[in-house]
């Protein structure tokens, strides 16, 4: 594999493969290119990730970095946290409850610190590193607060970290226990994003989703390589997955479409569905109006990790959803609530609301009858519940009794008796 | 009206090297118009057929022009304007 060079998504001029993010002829966005050799035996390409770490970096040789951990350094703290590999578990109970057959849940919050953010992590820093930076920074709404400053303390680094002052209190919490230099500004997650694109061209820091951003969405591909391993090397039929800045929804396509030209896998791309939360819905606002451009709103949504009112991507992924016979759905905010309970009580996975916003337009798309009952949907959960608690704070009964049989069998509820 | 402009890293090469700058007008456009006659090489970089490209953003104050009235939004003097790449964060 070949890291060729950064080029414009827009006016395809490229540029050196450095901290650089956008065109500055046109503003556009950066992206890395490969060029890739052709794979003449596919089962050996196969065995030979199969053969790798138990992370993201089974799949380095289509990451944008250089030289990933040695096997040596594998495990060793300072390579960072070992992010991805997570389960893919075949949601039968949830299926049965939407009318589906084949329903499976990636359940990401099982990375290192909870949430997908770990594998954007992982490559930006190991890129940062690469190109000699030593202060890894970001704007956040909260589960990538939590990933760079872990990252950060893990390998030695240290670390800046901007997010909305009011910010759910497990993401502060979970954030600044690594040590990291933890920044509260008061406004949203776009007025923290304008701060830190400012900030970028002032500091010699790595952004890791500023002037890292192209390196930093690489990692989104993960998610898709995994996914198609764990089925078998083969695509989904559909991916429903959440939108907030669009760079996660279209960057597991691409990981798709890669794996799809190199014959690693078999299929097509998926039809791909966002789930965006009512309250903050650029996006499926612009898919249902026709735009292919999105007009930025000022979010007020309890998911919080989605709340990006000016998504950087929206264009990209309003072009997929329509490309790929998907849509753009969204959700309010009792949808998301009931859509973290029927993930839960179905599978036994927790998330957060932005998991509870794609559970909830999941369930929302079986009941408008889009999905065939026979595909093979992959529902992609992005967190986990324990860093969003007021959300289903008050959402079920519990039963106090004191400590004898003759009260618990006055309160245990009439239908369970024996 | 005098209105400082600032200028991100990006365009920087194509105003001189400057970071900031001193331009004029009524409105957000007019103030615009004023700073490419200092610097022609920008109004390729950020306009399209007269209205913004896709990509940037313009805040005036802080403030996103696009939650007031864009190109026509009145601005006042003293007021400070920001270009920056819209393609950030997430």
């Amino acid at each position: 594999m070949a890291l060729d060079a950064l080029r414009c998504k827009e006016c395809k001029t490229e540029y050196p493969l450095e901290a650089l993010y956008v065109c500055e002829r046109c503003f556009g966005p950066l992206e890395v290119v490969y060029s890739h050799d052709r794979i003449d035996d596919i089962d050996a390409a196969r065995r030979r990730i199969m053969a790798g770490p138990q992370n993201i970096w089974r799949y380095a040789e289509f990451l944008p970095v250089a030289s990933p951990p040695a096997p040596s350094l594998r495990a060793s703290s300072r390579s960072g946290l070992p992010a991805g590999c997570t389960p893919l578990i075949r949601a039968d109970r949830l299926a049965e409850r939407l009318g589906l057959r084949e329903v499976w849940v990636k359940n990401d919050a099982a990375n290192p610190t909870h949430s997908f953010k770990d594998r954007v992590v992982a490559v930006a820093m190991a890129r940062a590193r690469e190109l000699g930076f030593d202060v890894l920074a970001c704007a956040s709404t909260g589960n990538l607060a939590n990933s760079v400053a872990a990252n950060a303390a893990a390998a030695g680094l240290e670390s800046y970290v901007f997010i909305p002052a009011d910010l759910e209190e497990q993401k502060v919490l979970a954030t600044g226990i690594y040590g990291t230099n933890l920044v509260k500004v008061n406004g949203n997650y776009d007025d923290v994003n304008r701060l830190c694109t400012e900030l970028s061209g002032e500091y010699p820091w790595a952004f890791v989703n500023v002037n890292m951003r192209p390196y930093y969405a690489e990692g989104s591909k993960t998610l898709a390589y995994e996914t198609a391993e764990q089925l078998g090397w083969k695509t989904p039929d559909r991916i429903v997955a959440p939108i907030a800045s669009g760079s996660l929804f279209t960057k597991v396509a691409r990981g798709f479409e890669e794996w799809l030209e190199l014959g690693l896998i078999d299929g097509s791309i998926p039809t791909m569905n966002g789930a965006q939360a009512e309250g903050c819905s650029p996006v499926a606002t612009a898919f249902a109006a026709g735009l292919d451009v999105c007009r930025p709103v000022k979010p007020n949504t309890i998911a919080k990790s989605l709340a990006i009112g000016n998504p950087a991507d929206g264009p990209y992924a309003l072009d997929l959803a329509r490309q790929t016979g998907g849509s753009i759905d969204m959700v309010n905010d009792d949808e998301i609530r009931a859509g973290i309970r029927l993930l839960a009580e179905t599978t036994g996975i927790f998330t957060e609301t932005a998991g509870g916003t794609t559970a909830a337009v999941l369930a929302k798309l079986a009941q408008r009858k889009e999905i065939d009952p026979d595909e093979c949907v992959v529902l992609y959960i992005t967190g986990e519940g324990l860093k969003t608690l007021d959300a289903v704070r008050g959402s079920f009964e519990s039963h106090q009794i004191e400590p004898s049989l003759a009260a618990f069998e006055a309160t245990l509820p009439q239908s369970v008796r024996a | 009206m005098a209105i400082t402009v600032k200028i991100p890293t990006q365009l920087r090469a194509a105003a001189g090297g400057v970071a900031q700058t001193q331009a004029s007008g009524e409105t957000v456009g007019a103030v615009l118009e004023s700073l490419f006659e200092q610097f022609g090489d920008l109004r390729d970089r950020i306009t399209e057929d007269g209205d913004l490209r896709r990509f940037v953003n313009v805040y005036l104050d802080g403030e996103d022009i696009r939650f007031i009235s864009g190109l026509e939004t009145s601005v006042v003097d003293g007021a400070e304007m920001t270009i920056l790449p819209a393609v950030a964060g997430g």
